[in-house]
Order: structure tokens, then C-alpha cells, then sequence
């Protein structure tokens, strides 16, 4: 990235359009998971719980069929209202929510489920009970569960995909994102705060990220952007889910067809950066 | 530097090695000879060797400072016993990060630095003769960061370990990700925990020792994963650090917050462990993990 004052940091064209981003995956109105879950797939039934003593409303799984068919269904899930939003602590799972998730993993590999995953999430809660109870060990058993299911595996990021609370249901065996979603190693709040101390400066650590959806393709973290509608997500929900779902059956059935196999999920995460030599 | 253009399929920058004299042990190790080493946190002072002597380890208080992956290496191999892998393997600034400063330019001053390419340190080494895959990361290298160097060595160092039958072990001092590599930093946590996969596959255990500080993205994937899990005494581990978590939701942090002995309470951490009995604590792990299965002990006979 070359410099707007010659001294390598972002042009101002480069932090607009980094943050147009970044707003456009937190737009309020947007559709978020359950919205989408609803227009995409057939007959979903909500489970509950992570049968170890917690049920954590970030966290939304359940049973759903896609054409016929059947699938398990995995989702961050933000609240609408006032009193949502706070049932749904914004979208930031607790423990409870990633072994909700882990739970969702092992019921799809013993029943032989493909399992859709939907991202929306800032990222994991940032709260002392959250710590107490071990959020950083729950992330790693999910990661782990994640690359031990046997069974074919999509992601989509349909918003914000914020740092290892994202990671923690993303690591499919083809991911998608939509158009104005992201994908960060941190909120750029966060990574202004640590580069330069200074929360503020978001939008420059936004655009520093290379965070747009693009950039993500380039790479080949995601497998295929999906285009949202005119003006985007939040204009237009059935028109979101109507260019979503055919490609959320066009990527199921090239991976049923392919055949799962774990190992090769994980050989993609583990030459993901593509810039070893073997 | 274009990302995705040919020349990314190249990782060991040549050029980058021939500025850096050497990736050898520095000499001395973490004080200036004939210096004093002063505590961090009671100020209580030793000299140099002293404090070599007693690994680091304040004798008045028993604080552990951060130290060294060269140093960390040294304490915990048999002399003479470590081989480094792969060390001409460094990365590269993808995303030509600039933020107050270039982030190629912080590299080669950490490299200089600390002697390492990256953050870590790895090889085959023995511990009381048993051989082992031996990691240790580099605080002083960006925060013992997870950059995508970081992430291979340590995924390889795990692969070398599964190959040559031999039980790993990796003693994480990170802050977690390297915000200056930006989502390829996220998805070091992937790499690992996929690495890690192929050693659980060879029945081989992961000894995961969590030294100061082990935060972030590094306790949220591999560090987080061993078979056996260790601490140092008051490391700092945890996912979100306390000064965000009280910036973003005001909460009282209860007392130890986030220290190893506040893990341990909580069944997270299987013991927490001073540094001056970390090797014979690993020789006991490693002489019972390398016991034939079931009841047959032949070391017995």
C-alpha cells in the first residue's frame, strides 16, 4: 500500500473505502442470521443448549433442509430489539455458545449431516465471566472440532467476521462472503488501540487490514464473494437471500458430490497463506 | 509487493538472511556481563550470573521474567542436545503494513535483535536423554506475535515431531496475533490446531507450557490444546486482556485475574509450575508418556 503522505500509511481514499466496509457489515437494518436462515433453508428447527449446563443466545444451531436436503445449521446470532440485543450479548458468544457450537459438530458427525455455518459476530465476548470459564480453551476445542468433522462443511460470513470468535465456526470447507461482509483479525477498534493506542483511528487500521471482502478472495481465505442487492444487505433482505441460496446449494452439492474428507480440510488451513514452499 | 503476484509463492528471503549476521545464540543471555539483573517487581537485585544460575527467577520474590527463546532452549534441552529446524524460515510483509512505522522495518530490528528470524524457536532437542520436538516463543520479538513464520515453524516443528516419533512440547510466551499480518495472523490459529491434528493422530502427547504472557489467539488455539497443560507461576493467560475487558464492559476484575494459579482453579491448567523444577517436571511427564502402553513397564525389569 503506497503512502497518502508518501510515508507508507493509508491514502484517505483507501480508509473510505476500508470503513464503508465496516460499516456496511454493522448496518443495523441488515439481515442477520435467522433472517437469512429463514429465506435460505427449509424447515428449521432450533436446538438447544451444550448439554453442559449452559444455552448461550450468541450461538443459534438447529436442523434445516436445503433442496430437499438435510442439513445441520450453525449461526452468531445478533439481536433486533433492545432486549434481544442483550439476550444475544450483540453477537459475542460466552463458553457456552462455542460449545453449543462444538456440541452441533459432533451431532452432525454422528448422524452424517452437512453442516452450514453463518458468521456475525464482533467476536468473542470480552468479559471477566467469559474468562473465568475458559473462553480461550472453548475457541480451541471448536477450532479443533471444526477440523474433525467428517462431513461436508460451508461457511458463509454474512457481516462482521471479527478474530478468533469468527474462526471458531468459519473453518469450512468452502467459505463464502457477502459482498459488503468482513473478516478481521481483530475490530478495527482494537487494532487502532494496539497500533496506535488510540481507538480512534479505527478507520486507519481498517484500511492498514485490507479487511474488504476482495482482498479475502484475492488470498483465498474465501472461496466466492456474494453479491447483495442494490444498495445492499439492509435495502433488501428477500433479494439477499435470493442471490445467497443458490449458491449455498451450488456449494453443497459440489461438496457432497467431491466427497469429504477431513484431512483435506485441514491440508486448506494448514498451507492456507500460501506462501511456503513444501 | 503485490500480494498474489509470482513471486509470493517464494517464502526464504535470501536477501533478508544475508543482512542478518547470524540466528546463532547471542552470548550472553539476558543481562550484561559483569551487570546487575533488577526485578521487575521488587526491585531486589542479583548479579548476572546469579541470575543465570537461578534461571531467571527473582530469589527474594520468585517473579519469573520473561525470557528468551535462545535462553528458554538453553534451560530446558541437555547441552548440546538442540538442533534448530528450519532456520532460515521467514515470512514476508503481505499486506504491506505500515502504522507508525513500516512493519518490514520492525522486523528486521527484531530480528536483529533477538536473533531469531521470527518469534520462534524450534527443534529436535533431549530432556534427561529422552529426545523431544522442542518449540519456545520469543517475547521480545513483536510480543512473541503470531505472524504467518511463527505459524509454519510451529506447524512444522509439530509435523517433524509426529515424523520422528517424538512427543512435542512448546512453551508459549505470546500476545497472540500480529495485527501487521492482518487476517493471515487469524488464520495461524487454523495451521496449528490442523498441525496439532496429525500428532494427536499419532497417539504423540503435546506438553503445552504457558509462560508469561500467553494471550489471544495463541491460548485460543494450540497453547490451549495440549495433552498436558502447564503454567509458570502468575503468567498472564487469557483471551482478552484486562485492560480491554475493562474498557469495554467496566467490570471489577476479581483478584489474580487471569493469573496461571486463576486457571488452575478453574481446571484449565493441569499444574502450575516454578521454572526451576520445569525440567525435571517434564522428564517425569516424558519418561511416563514414553513408557510402553498399558502395564508393561520394561524400564522396571
Amino acid at each position: 500500500m503506497t503512502g497518502g503522505e508518501g510515508d507508507g500509511s493509508a491514502t484517505a481514499q483507501e480508509m473510505a473505502s476500508a470503513w464503508a466496509q465496516v460499516e456496511g457489515a454493522r448496518h443495523p437494518d441488515r439481515p442477520y442470521s435467522l433472517d437469512l436462515i429463514e429465506r435460505c433453508l427449509d424447515e428449521f428447527i432450533e436446538l438447544h443448549g451444550d448439554r453442559q449446563g449452559g444455552d448461550d443466545a450468541a450461538v443459534v444451531i438447529g436442523l434445516a433442509k436445503l433442496e430437499g436436503r438435510r442439513l445441520a445449521v450453525v449461526a452468531n446470532q445478533k439481536g433486533r430489539t433492545l432486549e434481544e440485543r442483550g439476550r444475544r450479548n450483540f453477537g459475542m458468544a460466552h463458553p457456552e455458545g462455542y460449545r453449543k457450537a462444538q456440541r452441533l459438530f459432533a451431532l452432525a458427525g454422528r448422524l452424517q449431516l452437512p453442516v452450514i455455518s453463518f458468521i456475525d459476530t464482533p467476536g468473542a465476548y470480552p468479559g471477566v465471566a467469559a474468562e473465568e470459564r475458559g473462553q480461550a480453551w472453548a475457541i480451541a476445542q471448536t477450532l479443533e472440532a471444526q477440523l474433525a468433522l467428517p462431513t461436508p462443511y460451508l461457511a458463509v460470513v454474512i457481516g462482521e467476521g471479527g478474530s478468533g470468535g469468527a474462526l471458531a465456526t468459519l473453518l469450512a470447507d468452502s467459505v463464502l462472503i457477502l459482498e459488503h461482509a468482513f473478516l478481521s483479525v481483530a475490530s478495527p477498534e482494537a487494532a487502532a488501540a494496539i497500533l496506535f493506542r488510540d481507538a480512534g483511528r479505527k478507520q486507519s487500521a481498517a484500511a492498514a487490514l485490507r479487511l474488504e471482502a476482495e482482498n479475502l478472495m484475492e488470498w483465498g481465505i474465501v472461496d466466492e464473494i456474494v453479491p447483495e442487492p442494490p444498495g445492499g444487505a439492509q435495502t433488501d433482505w428477500d433479494g439477499t437471500a435470493d442471490l445467497l441460496r443458490p449458491r449455498l446449494v451450488a456449494r453443497l452439492e459440489q461438496l457432497v458430490s467431491r466427497g469429504v474428507d477431513p484431512a483435506r480440510r485441514r491440508e486448506r488451513y494448514r498451507r492456507l497463506d500460501g506462501l511456503f514452499q513444501v | 509487493m503485490l500480494p498474489g503476484d509470482a513471486s509470493s509463492a517464494e517464502l526464504v528471503r535470501e536477501e533478508a538472511m544475508s543482512a542478518s549476521p547470524t540466528y546463532s545464540p547471542p552470548q550472553a543471555a539476558a543481562a550484561p556481563e559483569g551487570g546487575e539483573v533488577v526485578c521487575a517487581v521488587c526491585s531486589s537485585s542479583q548479579s548476572a550470573a546469579a541470575a543465570a544460575a537461578n534461571l531467571y527467577v527473582c530469589p527474594a520474590c520468585g517473579a519469573h521474567a520473561r525470557i528468551s527463546a535462545h535462553e528458554r532452549i538453553r534451560q530446558l534441552a541437555d547441552p548440546g542436545s538442540f538442533q534448530v529446524w528450519d532456520v532460515n524460515l521467514e515470512g514476508r510483509d503481505r499486506l504491506g503494513f505500515f502504522d507508525t512505522r513500516a512493519y518490514v522495518d520492525r522486523l528486521d530490528e527484531a530480528r536483529l535483535r533477538q536473533h531469531l528470524p521470527d518469534a520462534i524457536l524450534s527443534g529436535a532437542a533431549q530432556i534427561s536423554s529422552i529426545p523431544v520436538g522442542l518449540a519456545a516463543f520469543d517475547f521480545g520479538f513483536l510480543g512473541g506475535s503470531l505472524s504467518t513464520a511463527v505459524g509454519e515453524r510451529l506447524a512444522r516443528a509439530i509435523e517433524a515431531s509426529a515424523e520422528a516419533k517424538m512427543p512435542f512440547i512448546c512453551v508459549t510466551s505470546s500476545g497472540g496475533a500480529r495485527m501487521q499480518e492482518g487476517v493471515f495472523s487469524l488464520m495461524q490459529m487454523a495451521k496449528s490446531v490442523s498441525a496439532l491434528h496429525d500428532l494427536a493422530e499419532s497417539h504423540l502427547p503435546f506438553i503445552s507450557v504457558l509462560a508469561d504472557p500467553t494471550m489471544g489467539g495463541s491460548i485460543a488455539s494450540f497453547a490451549a490444546l495440549g495433552d498436558v497443560i502447564l503454567a509458570e507461576p502468575k503468567a498472564m493467560i487469557g483471551f482478552t486482556g484486562a485492560r480491554v475487558i475493562t474498557q469495554a464492559t467496566y467490570e471489577q476484575l476479581p483478584a489474580g485475574f487471569q493469573t496461571s494459579e486463576f486457571h488452575h482453579a478453574r481446571g484449565l491448567i493441569d499444574q502450575v509450575v516454578d521454572r526451576r523444577q520445569l525440567r525435571e517436571l517434564l522428564t517425569q511427564l516424558l519418561r511416563v508418556l514414553s513408557a510402553p502402553p498399558g502395564d508393561i513397564d520394561q524400564s522396571a525389569a
